[in-house]
């Protein structure tokens, strides 16, 4: 006998548990299965950024819904998630890279944006004291901070099993197939029947759309992560820079984070990663110039979460082109922590009444259908 | 000296590790003409059994032991082998790919391993009882190797407490350099013997029946012996007195030195970080590498030989190491004449034989491993077993998990000194077993590195260019 739900979302990260969470507050009945366990991958191992900075037109709407939530995340979620909100500042290396963070903040402000501000090397040099006297300027987004993503991950998952969903951990789909005017999902622990699927499966993702005929060229990645020991501190907001790969954030703790996009070898069979020794060793040297201060750091630990890269760079969000009843929501391509929780709100708008009040235009699997 | 601009590129096979395992493996290799290196971050060869071997200021051969002078020919041997052993040399990382990260007077280097013999040994148990952190208490393991190494022998009034082999040797070793112990607070429980007299016959066949018996009656001569049920250090600044209960009720001794030992489990963190499976193992109460006859774990090309492949003592170590290296040569050199290993295997079983008895007599009482309210369990993060209990009661259910929450396991020891602790604790908490808990997924770099080394790290001209795109 098939365990019946109005929703079944497929993937335990921050995705999924955000939606989940937004359909059991509008009083649907979600069941969550998840193959490891919530936050077990990329949701629950990345640099924990919440950036609006920086990002594709197609999802800005997206990162400010998400923002306001992120705002009032312990009101959502039962807890604050480690959010502090310090900023993030995009740090120019040169004068030609401030031209063009320029014309970006301006193209912005004609489309109606404002959270990107241009900064000159005084302004750099309050927010950011201990970064090298040599950059000109950068830009920051002032509401922007960081927060703990398992704690996080977590969060999202422990509310939204108060407010009804279900969440099934260490459970793996194994096909879909559709039951009169219900989806079957067929797993490893039984089948379910729902009207409705959300596909939220992370690095696996494609894997699912293939079950709908649906192939999507999907990228498995790791983008490796360090932490060093304790330091006094010296950095309060997070540090990106553009023309080299590095993210940069001293957590409460004393300990820095450095990220930045430097890929590992996934293995996401076996939920496995080989680290790259000689690109973290390309973003200690980066820190080395940057951050004088860090010379003395120990590194203490690396690691990188399995997640899923697009061609374009940009998450699949919306229905199936396939499949009636059927959503996506996966491919973030290593920036879609700061996006959970309002993807969650609009996925669980769009599933629950047919539409969405956020424009999700241009995020649609059907740009990678077969020309 | 080797520095680490002397390094090749790669080796046919890179042993990790210089005790008598590694040393072992690396002149069974070399001398069967495999192109091998062996990295051992201490500033001689000898492992924690033989430290200090080539260079130990304790002259006279008793105090030590006719046992620790072995070590002496196996460095010997090593040495003669043609293997290139290089000291201060620190490995941080191993991959499946068989890619060794080393450090090496401040730089960094990545080698490639045809094949990979990790002889990184064991370490001491976790102690955890209430006081343990406190400036004065330190580990057993510790206090020897200041004398090893230095010839240091404790000083002040000083108490042994616990259990196991490690613990008596170290007191007579003391007390033979001149040391002082006032007490051992012996914490085997009275139970184990009953256990442990199931396997008393292939115990007293075994080359540790004669000698330990003679250490024990050695040092019980000249030192009181307390059986303890419960310890505890207490002082505010340092550890001032160590209250112990035991048949008697509850005593307290003044004490300027507590040294804690209750036996040694294998050292799992490179080889786990290597992507090695590994399996509880309830008689010794750790986590042990799965291994096949040849001591070959679950990845292709790396081994697990010597103590980390589960405690059988030096000695057996080293044959350990021997069977290792052969497989190793077969695999590498198919060619090459190998010494028979019908013969190391027949030595090495005579070395296990009282393995059973030894394990069942010190393993250590729950309340040694299992602790309560405010006592620390991680020692780097501060975290205390009653938050660790309560986490696990709160449904988490892996140390992976509590890593998350309580931050446990992620300071710079990575997990070393409470990785068991904690999954013991979760899984009393949560009615299962160790093996379903699990350990720590453990991260590179498994010691840590600072950033300089790390950005000393050459970097190739492919990698180079598509990274400046």
């Amino acid at each position: 006998m098939a365990r019946a739900a109005d929703v079944v979302v497929i993937g335990g990260g921050i995705h999924g548990c955000s939606t989940a969470l937004h359909l059991a507050l509008r009083g649907l009945k979600p069941i969550l299965i998840e193959k490891d366990y919530a936050g077990r991958h990329a949701s629950g191992v990345n640099a924990g950024g919440v950036r609006q900075l920086a990002r594709d037109l197609h999802e800005i709407p997206l990162s400010i819904s998400s923002m306001d939530l992120w705002e009032r995340i312990e009101e959502l979620v039962g807890d604050d998630c480690g959010f502090d909100a310090h900023g993030t500042v995009l740090v120019a290396e040169n004068e030609a890279e401030l031209a063009g963070f320029r014309e970006r903040v301006e193209d912005l402000r004609l489309r109606g944006f404002e959270h990107e501000e241009l900064i000159d090397a005084s302004e750099l040099r309050r927010l950011v004291p201990a970064v090298s006297e040599r950059c000109p300027g950068g830009v920051v987004s002032r509401r922007d901070g960081a927060a703990d993503p398992f704690r996080t991950t977590q969060a999202f998952r422990r509310r939204a099993v108060e407010k009804g969903a279900e969440v099934i951990e260490g459970v793996t789909v194994t096909g879909l197939s559709r039951s009169g005017a219900n989806w079957r999902v067929e797993t490893t622990d039984g089948d379910f029947e729902a009207p409705k699927i959300v596909n939220a499966a992370g690095a696996w993702a494609d894997r699912i759309a293939a079950m709908l005929g649906e192939p999507v060229p999907l990228a498995v990645v790791a983008p490796m992560l360090m932490v060093t020991s304790r330091l006094a501190a010296f950095i309060k907001p997070v540090v990106i820079l553009r023309g080299r790969k590095l993210s940069f954030k001293q957590l409460e703790n004393g300990t820095v984070v450095i990220g930045g996009g430097h890929l590992s070898t996934p293995y996401r069979d076996s939920n496995e990663t080989v680290l790259d020794w000689e690109k973290l060793a390309i973003s200690a040297r980066t820190v080395w110039e940057l951050f004088p201060a860090m010379h003395q750091a120990t590194i203490v630990r690396a690691w990188a979460g399995i997640e899923a890269y697009m061609p374009d760079g940009i998450p699949v969000v919306g229905r199936s082109s396939t499949s009636e009843g059927v959503f996506h929501q996966f491919g973030f391509s290593t920036h879609g922590f700061q996006l959970g929780p309002g993807t969650g709100a609009v996925m669980a708008e769009l599933v629950a009444t047919g539409s969405t009040n956020t424009p999700i235009d241009g995020l649609g699997i059907e740009r990678f259908a077969a020309k | 000296m080797t520095a680490a601009a002397d390094l090749a590129p790669s080796y046919e096979l890179v042993v990790i590790g210089g005790g008598p395992a590694g040393l072992a493996a690396a002149a069974l290799a070399a001398r069967a003409g495999v192109s091998t290196v062996l990295f051992d971050e201490n500033p001689g060869v000898g492992g924690q059994i033989y430290r200090a071997i080539t260079s130990t200021p304790v002259r006279s051969r008793a105090i030590l032991g006719e046992d620790y002078w072995d070590g002496a020919a196996l460095a010997d041997e090593a040495k003669a082998s043609g293997a290139l052993i290089v000291n201060g040399a620190t490995v941080w990382s191993l991959d499946r790919q068989r890619l060794v990260g080393v450090s090496l007077g401040g730089k960094a280097r990545l080698i490639e391993a045809g094949r990979v013999i990790i002889a990184t040994g064991s370490q001491e148990r976790p102690f955890p009882i209430p006081g343990w952190t406190l400036p004065g208490v330190m580990t057993a393991g510790a206090a020897q190797t200041a004398l090893k190494a230095q010839g240091l022998v404790v000083g002040g009034r000083t108490v042994l407490a616990g259990s196991g082999p490690l613990l008596w040797l170290l007191a007579a070793q003391t007390l033979r350099a001149g040391g002082r112990i006032d007490a051992i607070l012996d914490t085997t429980p009275r139970r184990n013997w009953l256990q442990a007299m199931l396997h008393l016959p292939d115990f007293a066949l075994s080359p540790y029946f004669a000698k330990g018996l003679a250490l024990l009656r050695e040092v019980r001569a000249k030192v009181p012996v307390h059986r303890a049920a419960t310890i505890e250090a207490v002082g505010t600044d340092r550890v001032r007195e160590v209250v112990f209960s035991g048949a008697g009720g509850t005593r307290r001794l003044p004490v300027d030195l507590l040294l804690l030992h209750q036996g040694v489990v294998p050292n799992v963190n490179l080889a786990n970080a290597a992507g090695v499976a590994h399996v509880w193992n309830d008689r010794q109460l750790c986590f042990v590498p799965v291994l096949d006859a040849e001591f070959g774990s679950s990845v292709p090309g790396i081994a697990v030989a010597g103590d980390g492949a589960g405690i059988a003592g030096g000695t057996a170590a080293a044959e350990r190491g021997r069977i290792a290296a052969i497989a190793a040569v077969r695999a590498l050199k198919p060619q090459a004449a190998v010494p028979d290993t019908q013969a190391i295997r027949q030595r090495l079983q005579r070395e296990e034989m009282g393995r059973a008895f030894l394990d069942c007599l010190n393993r250590p009482a729950d309340s040694f491993r299992l602790p309560e309210g405010d006592t620390i369990a991680c020692r780097c993060e501060e975290v205390t077993a009653k938050q660790v209990r309560e986490t696990a009661q709160m449904g988490c259910e892996g140390p992976n998990q509590m890593k998350a929450f309580l931050r446990c396991g992620m300071g710079p020891c990575q997990g070393r000194l409470c990785g068991l602790t904690v999954t013991e604790l979760i899984a009393a908490e949560r009615k299962t077993t160790p093996d379903e808990v699990g350990y720590y997924r453990l991260r590179p770099p498994v010691k840590p590195i600072t950033l300089a080394e790390l950005a000393s790290l050459p970097i190739s001209e492919a990698e180079r260019k598509a990274v400046e795109r």
